[in-house]
């Protein structure tokens, strides 16, 4: 084990897969000379050479289709898109094309991309810069979506999304880049997709938090447990397609109570859907609603005190923890 | 006007024969529309058979082509079997796409005839990415990237040209202006109506053929694909073209006059092309005939194919959303028609 931050964790995916595979190339924006808008890609232009880290033109949806085709031909890209924000521009090639491609050719053809962006607020960019579009991706069959909250599997989900054979939506987030933990030395550790991971076991209620929210989410149980004597189980379902669901329904099966922890928006958000598919499947376990703890319904503010509350933090999981367990 | 000196005896006649097999293929699956065998839109490139077949011998086996929603005539000129082609007009399961994908979709991997996409311009970045891979291996191989007039005043276009000229991708961009982006005409949707200048500054230059000419279309677009080949720079070649049909099926043609579409006509590419064997002796009148009769034969035993198919399995709706291997955990898809779920490994 060695510690590393996040985005040290991604530049070492990264350089492993590009050491183990001839088919594996990046583009993206500034990723080469500029070392990556936030240094993921450090290093790699000068350890592998212009044909295999490649500078973009600011062109995201011509970068992803260009990504789609190359994948058909049996490369493995790895586009970067310097935020979730610009992967609207790409939408088109993204659901249209790659998600579509395997299907609507009768298996004919593969799409084995991957497409790497960082989401999240709390930076001050205001409306067009700071959105969580988790809910956006898993949406669309067709697509594998992950969402590492730590190091370890910032690393080993980004491996195994180079590896897998389906395109790939991952997720990073701009607050994790800079977070530390411990990362296994294991040139194949590989995190697989549709396995969550319990971050805290517990009796009480379950909290399940998404991409930045699994932390807070953890922070908030220590909390619960601190302060209010309340034993929560955090579950952090790393990959949101494939879903680990069967991981949620034996905890929520286990407390009788769920609290789900997304910094997205509330309307036909993750929280949602993950609350009707644990109502279907668990409905006689429960003993209080699910309870979604959301971003704001608003554009992203840009002013601070706005910003900060216009998406979750550990008071409002407390919270919401706290409220399922009135319920008898 | 160039008058090209004509293939061999073989060659020639083939073509003939590819665009025949196109226009007898596209009359009868607009029959096989109207009386409903056919579902959703159906794009007909009656008109367009030297833009296809020109293009398309001019390219080596190993080389790529990749199309628009207007694609049957592409498949069957890179050697689709009618009877599948037309089957995924129906639906079927013996279908091109196994029925999934439509007249928008075709495909055939072997033939390295990539698709058929329904989003206009959606296959330009596609193309690019195609030309990357084969740059990326040194592998000789060029792509060929056709789409419409309309497709050029979408933003993938330009953001394309840009790149294939800046990485010296091995691709040629062959742009079939049919003078019309569904209803509207050239003139009212491009402010550049020359459009294969349209690509220059961008760094990719253009060259034109007269797309109701087989020969001419041949002769520019190798010369393009031999550029793109060996000095890899991508080049732009407009064939100038019109479709005989509407844009659709449905399409009740009010854009444009009679008089227009039958000044057009004048100047079928099958007839003229036809004409002049016939004139130079490559073929006799009898043997055009017999020609265009095996090419009615054809489509009649592909529309005997594609009705002798079955209809997809109700239960391989979920073949192939995913490629599933190896390790298979979690809940992929869920599956709205019970409570039923659909894991990795129940779907494998």
């Amino acid at each position: 084990m060695a510690t590393m931050r996040y985005r040290e964790a991604l530049n070492q995916a990264l350089r492993e897969e590009l050491a183990r595979d001839e088919r594996v190339f990046l583009m993206g924006e500034d990723i080469g000379v500029f070392q990556g808008a936030y240094k993921v890609t450090a290093g790699l232009l000068d350890e592998f050479g212009e044909r295999r880290v490649r500078d973009t033109p600011i062109s995201e949806n011509t970068i992803v289709g260009m990504g789609v085709g190359a994948a058909m031909l049996g490369l493995r890209p790895v586009v970067e898109l310097m935020t979730i924000n610009f992967s609207l521009l790409a939408f088109d090639q993204i659901v249209n094309h790659a998600a579509h491609i395997h299907y609507m050719f009768g298996g004919q053809a593969r799409v084995p991309l991957v497409v790497r962006m960082p989401q999240g607020a709390g930076h001050q960019l205001g409306p067009t810069h700071s959105h969580s579009w988790e809910a956006l991706y898993l949406h669309v069959p067709g697509l594998l979506v992950a969402v590492p909250s730590t190091p370890a599997d910032a690393k080993g989900l980004l491996k195994a999304a180079i590896r897998d054979e389906n395109p790939v939506i991952f997720i990073e987030h701009e607050y994790l880049y800079g977070q530390r933990g411990e990362v296994p030395d294991d040139e194949d550790h590989v995190t697989p997709f549709g396995q969550a991971a319990i971050r805290r076991e517990g009796a009480d209620v379950t909290i399940v938090g998404i991409s930045r929210m699994a932390v807070t989410a953890q922070h908030a149980a220590e909390q619960l447990a601190d302060h209010h004597d309340v034993d929560a189980e955090v579950i952090d379902p790393r990959t949101l397609r494939p879903l680990d669901l069967d991981t949620i329904l034996e905890s929520v099966r286990k407390t009788s109570r769920c609290v789900i922890v997304e910094e997205g928006w509330p309307h036909g958000g993750v929280g949602a859907n993950l609350a009707a598919l644990i109502q279907e499947q668990a409905f006689d376990f429960l003993d209080a609603p699910i309870t979604r703890v959301t971003g704001a319904d608003v554009p992203m503010p840009y002013a601070r005190n706005l910003e900060q509350i216009a998406f979750p933090h550990e008071p409002q999981v407390v919270e919401a923890a706290l409220a399922t367990l009135r319920h008898l | 006007m160039v008058e090209h000196p004509l293939p061999g005896t073989e060659a020639a006649r083939e073509w003939l024969a590819t665009m025949l097999l196109i226009r007898r293929f596209e009359e009868r699956a607009g029959e096989q529309y109207a009386r409903a065998k056919i579902g959703g839109f159906l794009h007909l490139a009656i008109g367009e058979e030297a833009t296809i077949v020109g293009a398309v011998r001019a390219l080596r086996d190993t080389d790529h082509l990749i199309g628009t929603y207007r694609t049957h005539g592409h498949a069957l000129a890179r050697g689709s079997d009618p009877g599948a082609v037309m089957a995924e007009l129906f639906g079927r399961e013996d279908g091109l796409c196994r029925g999934r994908g439509g007249s928008m979709h075709m495909f055939d991997a072997e033939r390295r005839f990539h698709g058929g996409y329904g989003i206009v311009g959606g296959n330009l970045p596609i193309a690019a990415g195609m030309a990357l891979a084969s740059d990326y291996r040194g592998d000789g191989d060029v792509t060929l990237c056709q789409f419409g007039d309309g497709a050029t005043n979408q933003g993938t276009f330009g953001e394309t040209m840009n790149l294939a000229a800046l990485w010296h991708l091995p691709i040629v961009f062959m742009v079939t202006n049919n003078r019309f982006g569904m209803g509207t005409s050239l003139e009212r949707h491009s402010a550049v109506t020359d459009l294969q200048k349209k690509g220059e500054g961008f760094g990719v230059p253009g060259m034109e053929c007269d797309g109701m000419d087989v020969l001419d279309t041949f002769h520019v677009t190798s010369q393009a694909l031999r550029i793109a080949r060996e000095e890899r720079r991508p080049i732009l070649v407009e064939a100038l073209t019109y479709r005989f049909r509407g844009h659709s099926a449905a399409d009740p043609e009010e854009y444009r006059t009679r008089e227009e579409v039958a000044e057009w006509r004048e100047r079928d590419p099958i007839a003229t092309f036809g004409a002049r064997l016939e004139a130079e002796g490559v073929v006799s009148a009898q043997e055009r005939a017999d020609l265009d009769a095996a090419a009615v034969a054809r489509v009649e035993e592909a529309i005997a194919f594609a009705d002798a198919s079955p209809a997809p399995d109700p239960a391989s709706l979920y073949d192939d959303v995913y490629v599933l291997g190896g390790e298979l955990r979690g809940w992929y898809s869920v599956d709205e028609r019970g409570a039923g779920v659909r894991r990795g490994e129940e779907i494998a």
